[in-house]
């Protein structure tokens, strides 16, 4: 689950890792309120006002139709106003956006943290996540802050360094100094460090994360280390025993499509083709997709309806895939196992009468348990359904409704 | 011989009274496999399916010498069930449940690296090794002897996957779900190793999909060390970046985690990769048939 950099910020704070402060408004007003705090608080007269919508890029994405950046710094009270009219309500459109965009209805008005001082301020990046391969988490750090780490990677991956973690022991005190020397900090700044890592982990560890990126960590002027941006993505099946996390979600960020399927008990993913799909099993409702495009088609969906393919998800399937205006044509994928495909074929065709008139051709595939009876059933049905059992038979018949 | 599971295996059933565990246990019983007890916290003493309810995993190993579990425990309590296995000295650990915490799956994977066991799972579905022994959910009747080892992420693609190789005239030696999971016991190159140092074993069908690298690991290690040949399969070519489709680690983080990078190492490889997945059965047959 992702959250939003306010959210994450605070998760960080409560666990004693020092962050860029700010406060959340809704409204131009409201941010000016916030600007008027954060000078109160930071004694600076700069602050920074943050798009809060779940995806990168920001700084670099624009409002749609105008020059307004999403993260931008109001050197005074009538820009914070200015620059918060610009963004909230509007879309702002990232390179992890898409063209769509996504509308904004929140910034964060923050505190501006690159003031000089007696050193220069510098950027880092730190991440923690977990490293599949070795089924430990690993720290992901490098001195080129501030920058996609994909891009770091590819062009000086020399200078990525990792850090894993064992399981039995968490992050020991030993491998937070290394990665603050590795980092080429000393004096108070490097012990900021070890203190900044050593608290980001156990923020991560006691939260059940999937991921923390922090990007950047910035070293300021004057040898504090602080969290500027922080991207967190929270286990999905840890969320029951965190039910404060839990209420973090923001639904407005998700489409609301899915948000209904999910309600439906299933796992309905939205995408931009025109052939739509509903299966059971995940890894064969990926493959199915493949199918739709390998027959001409493009996939609207990824539908996992699960291994209880009855009329009632069968009808609930068909409703949300008939949601979306670019359907011309429907597969359904069932493999039936312990599920019997007689009685999904029976789910199909009362689905189909009780939604009453479905404009778009179906195809059926079903195989497995009873598929020559369930295929009958759909013949004799008398609906607009082709039946198949073999998935060439349906990858054919898409081909045929396609063109 | 066959892997990981066969008709000596004696088999627990961890969560046997739950009603998955109750359905998928008779189930297996029906196949003919060897299911010889259970274990149920507090039901120690009972009897269910005919057989034995123990407490702890432990009086069912030493009451009945089982050295295979397959555990149906909710979420929250799988992470223990599966170290409850490990610790009792069960030899295959099956887990089949979906959804647990990966922080529990880290601890587990820790824990189980120091004993003398293989797990395979979570979040699959299971192992069969035809007329001999199910120790999974998957429908039996799919899946005929034959000489074709399987190894998948995904369920019903297995079974998709079996279905077309006993169609195009071929049998399953063992199918191996090995899980959709991010951490999960059994990754595909120790699943496709187990099954290329099987005697019963003539070639490999190895189906994968978006997100990890668990199948360009074992592209490499077939390239260095295989003697089958295998044709392989990466499911969600059409998956956009960054979301998650269904299985917990179907997701495109990177640029190494997506279909078509898989496939092209898989390719250059030596694997025999399709584009489809109505051509697997196909493809094995024709490879088969231009070795013999």
């Amino acid at each position: 689950m992702n959250i939003h950099e306010y959210q994450a910020k605070a998760i960080l704070n409560k666990y004693g890792v020092a962050i860029q402060n700010g406060i959340v408004a809704t409204t131009p007003e409201e941010a000016v309120e916030a600007a008027k705090q954060m000078h109160a608080s930071s004694g600076q007269s700069w602050v920074v006002v943050k798009s809060q919508i779940h995806a990168g890029g920001r700084g670099k994405g624009n409002i749609v139709g105008t020059e307004q950046r999403g993260v931008a710094l109001a050197k005074n009270l009538d820009a914070v106003k200015e620059i918060s009219t610009n963004i909230l309500g509007n879309v702002l459109v990232t390179i992890q956006t898409g063209e769509k965009g996504k509308k904004v209805s929140k910034v964060l008005v923050a505190e501006d943290v690159y003031y000089p001082g007696a050193s220069e301020p510098k950027e880092y990046y730190m991440s923690v996540l977990l490293d599949r391969q070795t089924s430990q988490n690993v720290i992901i750090y490098t001195t080129e802050g501030g920058m996609d780490i994909e891009e770091v990677a590819e062009h000086t991956p020399e200078k990525i360094h990792k850090e894993w973690i064992d399981p039995l022991t968490g992050l020991t005190g030993f491998q937070a100094r290394k990665i603050a020397y590795n980092l080429g900090l000393s004096g108070q700044a490097n012990k900021e460090m070890v203190k900044f890592v050593t608290a980001l982990y156990k923020a991560y560890e006691e939260t059940d994360s999937a991921m923390f990126e922090i990007n950047p960590v910035l070293k300021t002027s004057d040898d504090k280390i602080l969290a500027v941006d922080a991207k967190v993505d929270i286990d999905d099946n840890a969320l029951y025993r965190h039910a404060d996390l839990a209420e973090l979600r923001d639904e407005s960020e998700e489409d609301p499509t899915e948000v209904e399927a999910k309600k439906s008990n299933l796992n309905y993913v939205k995408l931009d083709g025109n052939v739509g799909c509903m299966v059971n099993g995940a890894g064969l409702a990926m493959a199915t997709m493949d199918i739709i495009k390998l027959s001409g088609g493009e996939p609207a969906n990824f539908l996992d309806v699960g291994g209880t393919a009855n009329a009632q998800t069968v009808e609930a399937g068909f409703r949300i895939i008939l949601s979306d205006p670019n359907v011309k044509a429907i597969l359904v994928n069932v493999f039936g196992g312990i599920v019997r495909c007689d009685r999904v074929a029976q789910g199909i065709v009362d689905a189909y009468n009780n939604i009453g008139n479905i404009p778009v051709p179906i195809i059926v595939r079903l195989q497995g348990t009873n598929a020559e009876e369930g295929k009958k059933l759909i013949d004799d049905s008398g609906l607009k359904v082709f039946s198949a059992i073999q998935l060439k038979e349906a990858a054919d018949l898409v081909k045929q409704v396609l063109s | 011989m066959s892997v990981l599971v066969n008709k000596d295996s004696k088999i627990i059933v961890q969560g046997f009274t739950g009603s998955e565990g109750t359905f998928h246990a008779s189930q297996m019983i029906e196949y003919g496999t060897q299911v010889v007890g259970g274990v149920t916290p507090g039901k120690g003493g009972t009897s269910h399916l005919d057989r034995p309810v123990f407490n702890t995993v432990q009086e069912g190993v030493n009451a009945t010498g089982a050295d295979v579990s397959i555990i149906f425990v909710p979420p929250a309590f799988a992470g223990d069930a599966i170290m409850e296995a490990a610790d009792a000295g069960i030899k295959v650990i099956v887990c089949i449940t979906e959804g647990i915490p990966v922080k529990d799956m880290v601890k587990v994977k820790a824990y189980i690296k120091k004993r003398a066991c293989t797990l395979i799972g979570p979040n699959c579905p299971g192992v069969i090794t035809p007329e001999e022994a199910k120790v999974g959910i998957m429908p039996g009747f799919v899946f005929k002897k034959g000489r074709v080892g399987i190894v998948s992420k995904s369920g019903t693609l297995t079974y998709e996957a079996a279905d077309q190789i006993v169609k195009a005239g071929l049998g399953v030696s063992t199918a191996i779900g090995i899980g959709g999971d991010p951490i999960i016991g059994t990754p595909t190159k120790e699943a496709v190793e187990l099954l290329m140092n099987d005697p019963e074993t003539d070639a490999i069908v190895m189906i994968g999909e978006i997100g990890g690298n668990y199948e360009a690991l074992a592209a490499r290690w077939i390239k260095e060390n295989g003697t089958k040949p295998v044709v392989g399969f990466i499911a969600g070519q059409t998956a956009p970046a960054g979301r998650r489709m269904g299985h917990a680690g179907a997701i495109v983080g990177g640029k190494d985690d997506t279909a078509a990078a898989k496939m092209k190492i898989m390719a250059e490889c030596g694997i025999h990769v399709v584009e489809s997945p109505a051509e697997i059965g196909a493809a094995m047959a024709t490879l088969l048939s231009a070795k013999a």
